[in-house]
C-alpha cells in the first residue's frame, strides 16, 4: 500500500501547542488550594541524624505541616524491579529518619500554601547531624570499611559474573593482551523540565490522582499503589506535557509516593516542583563504572577475547533500575564485532552518592565506549587503520542472527554498508591525507571512528523486570476521527506524531483525523512507557497490529452492509471497496456504533487493543567519523566535521529520526568533554549547579552530516528497530578517539572523559603524568 | 509589604501587589497564568524562562517582578498575532526545532530577539545568541535550521512590503 506519511517529513502534530506555550507540564496544572511542599535535604555525604527540630518550621506563616522520617512509617520503601543472586537490599525510605546517606536525601517535608512559604520554613528545620566517614571511592569502597550500610558489612552490593567462550584460552592463545583502565564518568541527566509531582486526593471517591513529570505512568502507578498500601484502581497516574527525561523519569521516586500519602493525609492538592540543585542532589545519575579492559589480539587484527573487570557504583541505594545497568553493558560488550570469549565481572559498590540508573543508553554507551576504544588501542597497538580493525572483526551480513558471546542474538545488519558509506561520505582517504599535512605543519588533528551496535526495542518481557511488551487501543469513532491509545507515553519523541502516521496510512484518513492519548492511566490501557528506545519498536507495533485487527473486523462489517462476498473486499485509501460497490470506513464506522446491522455474532462498535509482545531486541547500528583539532596552546578541541551513518530500520519520519540523532550526539558530546558528577572525598557534591556542571551549548557543537543505511528488523512488522540512544551510544568513543589521534604523536593512547582543556592542554605542554 | 506594581504583557495591563522578593517569572506564571514561560534552573544558567522585557530577551527568572514596574513584556503566549505564529515559531515547526518543547519558548525569545538585531545571521552567530539557552533534545542543530528558515521568511515578508 502506498504511504502518504510512514517514511516522509511530517512536522509535528504536537508542536503548535508548544510553540506558542501552551502545553501543560506538571507546574502549569494549577488546582484551586493547592499547597506547596519544600524539602530539607541532607547536607552531608553520610551523617547521622541525632535530631530534626520542626517547632519553628510548625509555627511559620502558611505552614500547614511538616513530616520527617517518624511520621511516614507506613509508606513503603522505594521501589528497585531488578534483583540480582545474593544482592544486598537496602531498604529505602522515603524520608531519612536516623542517618542521611547522600546529599540531598530528604530527611523533612514541608506543606504551606505558598512555595516560597514553604521554602522559608523549610530554612527554619533544625537537623543535628553527626558526620560520618564517606564512602565516595569505587576502588576504596569494595576494599572495605567505612561501610554506607553498616548492617551489610561490606559495600558490596553484589558480584556478577556473565559471558560465554573460553577467556583464559583465549588470551593464552593471542599474540598479545591489551591493557587500559576506562572510567565512564558519573554524569547527570538533566531533562530540561525537573521532576515535578502533583497530588490530589477525593476522600469520597477515595481517588488519589497523582500528575507526575514521568516516563512509565503505568509502572508508576503499580508501585506508589504498594508503596501507599492502596488499591491501584483508586489510583490515577497523569503524566501531562514531560519536559525530557533521558531516564531520569523511569523510575519511581519518593517524592511520588509522599506527595500522594501527604494529599490524603490533608485532604487538599499538593504540588512539589524539584529545583534544579535538587534535581542535581536526589534524581538519579548515570554511568559511573571504572573498569579494566583487556583484550586479547592476533597480530593481523583479529580480536579473540574480551574481558572487561568493573566497579559499578550505585549510590547510596538502589533506584528503580540501578543494578540492572551493568547487566546491559555486560550484553553489549561484544560491539559489532565476532569475539569468540568475552567475560565480564560486575563489583558493584555502595557510595555516599544518589543512586545511578538508567541514563540515556543505560549501560550500553558504557560498553560501546570501552569496546570502541578498545578497537582503537588495537590499531594504535599493531600500527593498523583503526578502520581496518573494524571491518577485520565484523560478522558478515549473512551469518544475521548473529549470536554473540554475551549471548544475544543479533537481529540483522550490514556493518559493512553503513562503514562503506560513511567513509564515502567523510572522504575517509582524503581526510588522512590532510591529517598528515596537518601534522607535518605541527597542528594536532585527530580523526575518530566508531561503528557501533547497540540493542533497542527492550524488549522481550523474559529479558525485562517488568513485562517489555506495549500495548494499544485503536478506535474509531461513531463521526469518523480516530483514537489511537498507547501505553508508551512520550517525553519529547513525538510519538503523537509518528504514531498519527502509522494510524493515518493505515486507515487512510488524514493525520488531523487521528488523536494519539497518553499517559492517563484512567484513559489508556495498561502500557510500559518510553524508554529503551522502545516506543515505535514495540509500542509503534503494537498500535500497527491493533489497526489490522480493526480493519479486519471493519472489512467484514463493509461486506455485510454492502450486501458482498468478504473475500471479494479490498481496502484502500480509506474506503472498502467490492466490485462496483464502495464504502468509506467512517461509515463503517457508524454503522458499527449505531449497531442496527451487524454480522450475526459481531459485537458493535469499532475498536481493537493489542498487546505486542516482541520476540527479540533489535539492534540498530551505525558508523559515525569525526575529525577534531587541539589547540596546541589551549588545549581546546574543535570539531571540524562530524558524519554520522546510522541504520535503524524502517524510518517512520526522518525528520524525528534526524532530531533523535543529532540529540543524542550532543549528549555524547557533553561526556566525551564537559560533563562529570563530581563528589568530594567528604561525599559533598561539588557540581551542583549548571555553573558546574557543564552541558553543551549551541557554541560548543559542530554541525552533523548525518545519512542512513535501512535494514529492516525482522522482529516486528513495520520492520523498524529504534533510535533514541543510537546517537549517544555511537558518537561518545568517536568523539573520545579523535582527540587521542590528534594526541597520538604526543605518545597518547587514552584518556579518561572529560577531555577537558586543561587536562590535553598539561599533556601537550609536557605538564602532567598521563595515563598511557 | 507589598509593592504595587503596573505591567504591560503581551498587550494588556495588570495592577497588582507583589512581595518584593516575586521574581517576575512566578509573577507571569502563578498571578497572571501565562505558564508558558518555564522555570528551568532559577539562576539564570539555563534560558527557559526568557521574555521580553522592553525590547529585551531577559531572563525571567532573575528579575524581579517589582523591578518590571511599568514595563512592557512579551512572553511566548504573545507572539502569535491573532492566531498568526511568528516566523520564528513557523521555523520551530518546520525544522523539527522542538522535542520537549521545555525550552523552546525561551529559545523562541531569543532567537526573536537575534533576528530584530541581525536579520541575517551566520549559523555562528545563531549559536552565539542562543547560547544562553539550554537544550537537552535537539542538539540545536534543528534550531539552527529554525532560525535562518525564520530569517529568511522575515526578509521575505520585508522585500513583500
Amino acid at each position: 500500500m502506498a504511504t502518504k506519511y510512514v517514511g516522509n517529513r511530517v512536522k509535528r502534530t504536537e508542536d503548535p501547542r508548544l510553540i506558542q506555550g501552551l502545553g501543560h507540564y506538571v507546574d502549569d496544572i494549577k488546582l484551586p488550594d493547592t499547597l506547596h511542599v519544600a524539602f530539607v535535604r541532607s547536607i552531608y555525604g553520610h551523617a547521622r541524624i541525632t535530631g530534626v527540630d520542626a517547632s519553628a518550621a510548625a509555627k511559620a506563616p502558611g505552614v500547614v505541616a511538616v513530616y520527617t522520617g517518624k511520621d511516614i512509617g507506613k509508606i513503603g520503601g522505594v521501589p528497585c524491579a531488578s534483583d540480582l543472586p545474593e544482592m544486598k537490599k537496602p531498604e529505602f525510605l522515603v524520608l531519612a529518619s536516623n542517618k542521611a546517606l547522600f546529599v540531598g536525601h530528604a530527611i523533612a517535608a514541608v506543606v504551606a500554601t505558598d512555595r516560597y512559604l514553604a521554602k522559608d520554613a523549610a530554612d527554619m528545620i533544625q537537623v543535628d547531624y553527626e558526620e560520618l566517614p564517606a564512602v565516595t571511592e569505587e576502588v576504596k569502597a569494595a576494599a572495605g570499611a567505612p561501610y554506607v550500610h553498616e548492617q551489610f558489612g561490606t559495600n558490596i552490593a553484589y558480584k556478577l559474573t556473565a559471558g560465554e567462550g573460553d577467556i583464559a584460552a583465549a588470551f593464552r592463545s593471542s599474540d598479545k593482551v591489551i591493557k587500559q583502565r576506562i572510567l565512564n564518568q558519573r554524569l547527570a541527566p538533566i531533562a530540561m523540565e525537573p521532576r515535578g509531582v502533583l497530588a490530589r486526593y477525593y476522600p469520597g471517591e477515595q481517588e488519589l490522582t497523582l500528575w507526575s513529570s514521568t516516563q512509565i505512568p503505568h509502572l508508576m502507578r503499580t508501585q506508589v499503589a504498594l508503596m501507599l498500601g492502596m488499591p491501584e484502581n483508586r489510583l490515577r497516574v497523569i503524566t501531562p506535557e514531560v519536559g525530557g527525561g533521558f531516564g531520569s523519569k523511569l523510575n519511581v521516586y519518593a517524592e511520588e509516593a509522599l506527595l500522594g500519602w501527604i494529599s490524603m493525609q490533608l485532604g487538599q492538592p499538593v504540588k512539589w516542583i524539584e529545583s534544579r540543585r535538587e534535581n542535581f542532589q536526589s534524581t538519579i545519575h548515570g554511568r559511573a563504572q571504572l573498569g579494566d579492559l583487556e583484550i586479547g589480539i592476533r597480530k593481523d587484527g583479529t580480536v579473540t577475547g574480551l574481558r572487561y573487570n568493573v566497579f559499578a557504583d550505585m549510590g547510596a541505594y538502589y533506584q528503580l533500575l540501578t543494578p540492572a545497568i551493568p547487566t546491559l553493558t555486560g550484553l553489549m560488550l561484544s560491539g559489532s564485532y565476532k569475539i569468540p570469549a568475552i567475560q565480564i565481572n560486575v563489583t558493584a559498590v555502595f557510595t555516599n552518592k544518589m543512586s545511578t540508573d538508567a541514563y540515556r543508553g543505560a549501560g550500553r554507551p558504557e560498553a560501546t565506549y570501552v569496546v570502541e576504544r578498545a578497537m582503537d588501542l588495537v590499531a594504535a597497538e599493531l600500527g593498523m587503520d583503526p578502520v581496518e580493525v573494524r571491518r577485520k572483526n565484523f560478522p558478515a551480513p549473512n551469518e544475521f542472527p548473529f549470536k554473540t558471546a554475551t549471548g544475544l542474538f543479533y537481529d540483522s545488519g550490514d556493518y559493512v554498508l553503513a562503514l562503506e558509506k560513511a567513509l564515502k561520505n567523510a572522504d575517509y582517504k582524503k581526510l588522512g591525507e590532510e591529517q598528515k599535512k596537518a601534522r607535518a605543519a605541527g597542528r594536532l588533528v585527530g580523526i575518530g571512528v566508531s561503528t557501533y551496535v547497540e540493542i533497542c526495542a527492550l524488549g522481550p518481557s523474559a529479558a525485562l523486570p517488568a513485562g517489555g511488551w506495549e500495548s494499544a487501543t485503536v478506535r474509531i469513532e461513531p463521526t469518523g476521527t480516530v483514537t489511537v491509545l498507547t501505553g508508551a507515553s512520550p517525553h519529547g519523541q513525538g510519538q503523537e506524531t509518528s504514531f498519527a502516521q502509522i494510524a493515518g496510512d493505515e486507515l487512510g484518513v488524514s493525520i488531523e483525523a487521528v488523536t494519539v492519548i497518553h499517559g492517563d492511566t484512567s484513559i489508556v490501557q495498561y502500557g510500559i512507557g518510553t524508554f529503551g528506545s522502545r516506543a515505535t519498536a514495540v509500542g509503534g507495533t503494537a498500535v500497527f497490529v491493533a489497526l489490522q485487527r480493526l480493519k479486519e473486523k471493519a472489512s467484514k462489517l463493509a461486506a455485510h452492509l454492502m450486501g458482498v462476498d468478504p473475500a471479494t473486499v479490498k481496502f484502500a485509501d480509506g474506503r472498502f471497496t467490492s466490485g462496483a460497490k464502495s464504502m468509506a470506513i467512517q461509515e463503517v464506522a457508524l454503522h458499527a456504533h449505531l449497531a442496527k446491522s451487524l454480522p450475526e455474532g459481531m459485537e458493535p462498535g469499532l475498536s481493537a487493543t493489542y498487546f505486542f509482545e516482541p520476540k527479540n531486541f533489535t539492534f540498530p547500528f551505525g558508523t559515525h567519523i569525526c575529525i577534531a583539532e587541539v589547540d596546541k596552546d589551549t588545549g581546546e578541541i574543535t570539531l571540524q566535521r562530524y558524519i554520522a551513518v546510522d541504520d535503524c530500520g524502517r524510518v517512520i519520519n526522518p525528520l524525528l529520526v534526524d532530531g533523535q540523532v543529532q540529540g543524542g550526539i550532543v549528549q555524547a558530546l557533553g561526556q566525551a568533554f564537559y560533563e562529570h558528577v563530581v563528589y568530594d572525598e567528604n561525599g559533598q557534591l561539588l557540581t551542583g549547579t549548571l555553573m558546574d556542571y557543564a552541558l553543551p551549548r549551541a557554541t560548543n557543537c559542530p554541525w552533523m552530516e548525518l545519512d542512513r543505511t535501512e535494514t529492516p528488523s525482522p522482529v516486528n512488522p513495520l520492520g523498524v528497530k529504534g533510535v533514541g540512544e543510537a546517537g549517544t551510544i555511537g558518537a561518545t568513543p568517536c568523539l573520545v578517539n579523535a582527540v587521542i589521534d590528534a594526541l597520538a604523536p604526543l605518545g597518547v593512547r587514552h584518556l579518561d572523559m572529560p577531555l577537558k582543556p586543561e587536562t590535553l592542554w598539561r599533556i601537550i605542554s609536557g605538564n602532567s603524568a598521563r595515563s598511557a | 509589604m507589598k509593592v504595587p506594581i503596573q505591567v504591560t504583557v503581551n498587550g494588556k495591563t495588570h495592577a497588582h501587589e507583589v512581595e518584593p522578593r516575586v521574581l517576575l517569572v512566578h509573577y507571569l506564571r502563578d498571578v497572571l497564568n501565562l505558564t508558558g514561560t518555564h522555570i528551568g534552573c532559577e539562576t539564570s544558567l539555563c534560558g527557559a524562562c526568557t521574555v521580553m522585557l522592553d525590547g529585551q530577551a531577559v531572563k525571567s527568572c532573575t528579575v524581579l517582578a517589582a523591578q518590571a514596574n511599568g514595563a512592557h513584556i512579551t512572553t511566548i503566549e504573545g507572539f502569535a498575532v491573532n492566531g498568526r505564529l511568528h516566523p520564528v515559531q513557523e521555523g520551530f515547526w518546520e525544522r523539527h526545532g522542538l522535542q520537549c518543547g521545555y525550552c523552546t519558548p525561551g529559545m523562541i525569545v531569543a532567537s526573536a530577539q537575534l533576528l530584530e538585531r541581525n536579520p541575517d545571521p551566520t549559523e555562528a552567530e545563531i549559536r552565539m545568541a542562543i547560547e544562553g539557552n539550554l537544550c537537552r533534545c535537539t542538539g540545536y542543530q534543528h534550531i539552527v535550521e529554525a532560525v535562518q528558515y525564520a530569517a529568511r521568511r522575515m526578509k521575505g515578508a520585508a522585500a513583500a512590503d
